[in-house]
């Protein structure tokens, strides 16, 4: 029934597309939420749990969880995985210590049943930052070339300065509707 | 009378017959997207509800339900939002993992949306944790000194008033804007920033001091916080101990002339519940209360009534100045308070208006409710006690009041009475009896019925017509089904319905007086030990209860062992040692070989001093009484700390018939350590010359040594000795107490056979009670059926004595005094040994 649902919803294009915003701590999550959300940049704390907000991007309505990214609140993902259509993933590009981590991170969530049929953008944030690892880097970091059925895109971004969270958006939004 | 409430319930309520599983089945709707919120708020509501009514979840249950709820944060109604908040909260103490909706509760409780934010800070405090609260404390502390007072300050407030408890050390940063908000001008900031304010500084009695002080100097003008500067201002007074001559009392008595009738109730209140307040202090206060009492306000008159009925406990006098206010609100439309009005008249009023008053309280007793019922009843209580000869027309009241409709607690407060009644005054007892008699044959509470009938066992067959009570008991023997008692569930009812049915199926009068009328009085742990010790040795002769240690008799009411009051608080807890201390003597003389042939403990005596307490050597001696020896216990303590004691031991002489056995000295004596010696005596066979006494003196071998290490200066060491006051054996020391539960019966039974009657003058003795404590004590015996208790104004009483002799022999003494120039008694003894009844006579003599 609930496939026969979302058809007609699908028909109507009303349907409230539901995003998870995943990544290590610090990568940026809140900071690219809000940034969508309201255009701006607002100061955050470090999230403790979720965020979550609606997000209209060329007259489509996404809702956005931005999921709290330390070590402590990353088991709690999982319980936000369920009738997921696209994930954000985002990479601190000048964080490259912790890459190898953020790597696992996404390959353990990537085998999750339930995100099986979600669309994955990955954004290799903080561009404007010196010493950033440039997208082909963040690519091969990831192992992104090892996903072979999903659908997928990265992008080089700066969630501060604005750049590059269009690009994404546009992609993700065409993706969505292919989808369907 | 529950099925007519449940179905009551049933018709208007919803949510009635809620089940658990299958709600917590349609909680997993939240995970649904898009979220339907009209869905959601009733399934919220439900879940609300059901833990509301005291339905447990367990923590995955719970944990699953929260996780699915935190999805709800995706929609925006605002009532679905607010029940989240509900929820988080109920479910914050058992779900596992609840910081996850800190983000999005702090980002509401800074948000624009008021309605949002009181609560979702209360919900956030219930959630977090001292570390998570490092994390957020910059958002608290904003919200304590917000400008919306109802959204943000006084909530956040309160909130920190809960988190002092699990995280003071953070809280304690938060003082400054506390103190900031204390200036408020909202009446419920002030108050609530005083509350926090007092919990930081709790600990702290200096800062507490202070603010107080600086508080009474320039008073807030929030009435709560003044109220609570009175409370804070009475506490401090409390711990410093501070009389009416302290600032602060100057400061609460300026409170009753505050414009707020809450403060004014407030210091009132506070005045007469101070521990040492004169009537003086007391009129100011209960003036103003007399005032409330004609107030149009019913939660004043409340307010003052009821705190003038606890003032008439204390202080009767002063509140007579108000009888005539509280005579005019017998008729107030408020029960409530026209019961305390009532209540309060019966402390302070006299005797005569009691039948007037109760006639009163009789017109609308069945329209207030059971606290209040309880109230009355125990009004009524004290005036039983007051005026003993109203006990007609107030026990009449109470079973009336027994008949009506209500909870096991008000039954409870009416038994409780009566029974009191009853046991304090005999002119009562068998109205009191047949009341409950006829409340039993109706009465749901079981526990209730079973204290009844076990009051009607013991008090039933000494009233003039047993017979009477024997068809209510035997009514519920009938209606209960004691039949099916001997397959019941509960162990101990098994067990002694088998017990009972044995006995009473054997047909004999003995048995059954000696087991069932009065029951085995055997110490367990003797008991257990003595039945393994014959089963394993060789079984030719049948099992002797006899050999089997008795029990001491438990004290039966602290009352009646000990009529003046300080020494039954203090006697009490003595006696529950005694209880157990036999067993422990008997464990520890088992281990010494010596000790090993004499048989069972049969008694030890309490400690008797052999020296002045200040002396060089401090000597205690128990005397531990076996069937055909004693052991004396000698508790050595060497005070002198430049003395080594070595080899002591008690040298006796023995009277004639005593022969010393053996004598186990104490090798080592330090300063300061309690150590034992014992001697072991023979009893004469002759019962008779079984009490005397024997001179005593304590030998030991000296050592001097360095006060500062206790170690010898020398090897050697010389004899010396010190004369210690002489060992008395008594009667009592040979009989343990039993308390027969049914003396007469046990009389009947042990027959005249060995019977000793003989009349003597103690002429030493002024009163019954001091004869009875004398005689009790002379022969180590229990009293029986409440005999120790010598009603008031009697010049004639009867004691009734039980215990077991040494051996074994039960022996039980009745003795008739009466009081005329001295105390004549007439006294009888009857024992299953006619020996042991001659030395008992004796112990009088």
């Amino acid at each position: 029934m609930g496939g026969l649902l979302s058809y007609f919803q699908g028909l109507f294009g009303s349907r409230e597309m539901r995003i998870l915003i995943l990544g290590l701590d610090g990568a940026g999550k809140t900071t690219i939420l809000y940034r969508l959300q309201v255009g701006e940049v607002v100061t955050t704390i470090p999230t403790i749990g979720f965020n979550v907000e609606q997000v209209t991007y060329n007259n489509l309505k996404f809702q956005v969880w931005d999921l709290g990214g330390q070590t402590s609140i990353r088991p709690y993902w999982r319980c936000y995985y369920s009738n997921t259509d696209a994930i954000i993933y985002v990479v601190d590009s000048a964080d490259r210590d912790r890459m190898g981590i953020s790597k696992q991170e996404l390959v353990s969530m990537l085998e999750e049943e339930e995100l099986r049929g979600a669309v994955l953008a990955v954004l290799a944030n903080k561009q404007d930052m010196e010493g950033a690892m440039s997208v082909a880097e963040v690519y091969s970091a990831l192992g992104l070339e090892a996903l072979k059925t999903r659908t997928f895109q990265i992008f080089k971004t700066s969630a501060i300065k604005g750049e590059g969270l269009d690009q994404a958006m546009d992609w993700l939004a065409n993706a969505l509707q292919a989808k369907k | 009378m529950m099925d007519k409430k449940n179905e009551e319930d049933g018709s208007g309520n919803p949510f009635s017959n809620l089940e658990k599983t299958s709600v917590l089945q349609e909680a997993r709707t939240f995970n649904e997207t898009p979220v339907n919120p009209r869905k959601c708020i009733h399934i919220l509501s439900k879940i609300l509800y059901m833990l509301n009514q005291g339905e447990q979840l367990g923590s995955t249950e719970a944990t699953e339900a929260f996780f699915a709820m935190t999805k709800l944060f995706q929609s925006k109604d605002v009532t679905l939002r607010r029940l989240v908040y509900l929820g988080i909260k109920e479910l914050a103490g058992v779900a596992d993992d609840v910081i996850i909706v800190t983000s999005s509760l702090t980002k509401d409780m800074t948000g624009k949306e008021d309605l949002y934010r009181a609560a979702a800070i209360r919900a956030l405090c219930c959630i977090t944790d001292t570390t998570m609260l490092q994390a957020i404390e910059r958002y608290m502390k904003q919200a304590i000194v917000d400008r919306s007072v109802e959204a943000s300050a006084a909530p956040q407030l309160v909130s920190a008033l809960h988190l002092m408890r699990s995280s003071p050390d953070v809280v304690k940063r938060w003082s400054n804007e506390a103190q900031e908000a204390l200036n408020s001008d909202n009446v419920m900031v002030q108050y609530h920033a005083l509350g926090l304010l007092y919990n930081i500084k709790k600990s702290d009695r200096l800062a507490v001091t202070k603010l107080v002080a600086k508080l009474t100097r320039s008073a807030p003008r929030s009435p709560y916080a003044v109220c609570m500067l009175i409370r804070t201002a009475c506490k401090l007074m409390e711990e410093e101990d501070a009389g009416t001559e302290s600032p602060l009392f100057d400061f609460v008595d300026s409170c009753l002339r505050h414009k707020s009738e809450m403060v004014v109730y407030e210091a009132a209140h506070a005045i007469v519940n101070m521990p040492r307040t004169s009537p003086r202090e007391l009129a100011p206060a209960v003036s103003v209360l007399q005032l409330f009492l004609s107030s149009p306000k019913p939660t004043l008159r409340f307010a003052a009534v009821r705190t003038l009925n606890q003032v008439a406990m204390t202080h009767p006098a002063v509140v007579t100045a108000c009888n005539l206010d509280l005579e005019s609100l017998i008729s107030d439309v408020n029960r409530s308070i026209a019961t305390l009005a009532i209540t309060t008249l019966l402390k302070t009023g006299a005797e005569s208006s009691v039948d007037r008053l109760m006639k009163q309280i009789s017109s609308f007793v069945n329209e207030i409710s059971d606290e209040f019922k309880i109230v009355v009843v125990q009004a009524i209580k004290a005036l039983c006690l007051k005026f003993p000869r109203k006990h007609g027309v107030l026990m009449n009241f109470l079973s009336s009041m027994l008949r009506d409709e209500g909870g096991l607690e008000y039954k409870a407060s009416i038994a409780d009475t009566i029974i009191t009644i009853i046991e304090e005054n005999p002119e009562a007892k068998e109205a009191g009896l047949s009341h409950l008699c006829e409340f039993i044959e109706d009465c749901e509470h079981t526990s209730l019925a079973v204290r009844i009938l076990h009051l009607l066992g013991r008090e039933g067959p000494k009233t003039k017509q047993p017979s009477k009570y024997i068809r209510f008991i035997y009514n519920r023997v009938i209606l209960e089904s004691a039949a099916r008692c001997q397959m019941d569930s509960d162990d101990e009812v098994r067990d002694r319905a088998t017990y009972y049915y044995n006995i009473l199926d054997q047909q004999q009068a003995a048995l059954n007086n000696q087991y069932i009328l009065n029951s085995l009085q055997v110490s367990l742990v003797g008991l257990e030990k003595a039945l393994q010790a014959y089963s394993q040795g060789p079984a030719d002769q049948p099992f002797d209860l006899r050999s089997v240690p008795v029990a001491e008799a438990a004290p039966t009411d602290s009352r009646a062992a000990a009529p003046e009051g300080s020494i039954a608080s203090s006697r009490k807890p003595e006696e529950k040692v005694t209880a157990t201390r036999q067993d422990v003597f008997a464990e520890q003389l088992s281990k010494i070989p010596e000790f090993q042939q004499l048989g069972p403990l049969f008694k030890s005596s309490q400690p008797v001093e052999l020296t002045e307490s200040e002396t060089e050597y401090v000597v205690q001696c128990i005397k531990h009484v076996f069937a055909h020896h004693v052991v004396l216990q000698f508790d050595c303590k060497n005070t002198l700390n430049d003395q080594l004691l070595e080899d002591v031991t008690v040298q006796l002489e023995a009277a004639d018939g005593f022969e010393v056995v053996a004598t186990l000295p104490c090798a080592r004596l330090e300063y300061n350590v309690t150590n034992t010696c014992y001697t072991l005596i023979k009893l004469p066979d002759d019962l008779m010359a079984t009490v005397g006494s024997c001179g005593a003196t304590l030998r030991y071998v000296v050592k001097d040594c360095d006060p500062a290490t206790g170690l010898p200066d020398t090897d050697e060491g010389y004899e010396d000795e010190y004369l210690l006051e002489e060992v008395e054996l008594t009667v009592a020391d040979h009989v343990q107490r039993v308390l027969k539960a049914n003396f007469g019966a046990a009389w009947d039974e042990i027959g005249d056979q060995n019977e000793l009657e003989d009349t003597y003058a103690l002429s030493a003795m002024k009163t019954l009670e001091q004869a009875v404590k004398q005689i009790s004590q002379f022969m180590g015996m229990q009293a029986c059926e409440r005999s120790d208790k010598v009603p008031d104004g009697k010049s004639s009483h009867t004691l009734l004595l039980s215990g077991v002799y040494r051996g074994g022999a039960e022996v039980l003494v009745r003795a008739r005094l009466a009081l005329s120039d001295g105390v004549t008694m007439q006294l009888t003894v009857r024992s299953t040994d006619p020996a042991v009844s001659e030395v008992i006579a004796s112990a009088v003599g």
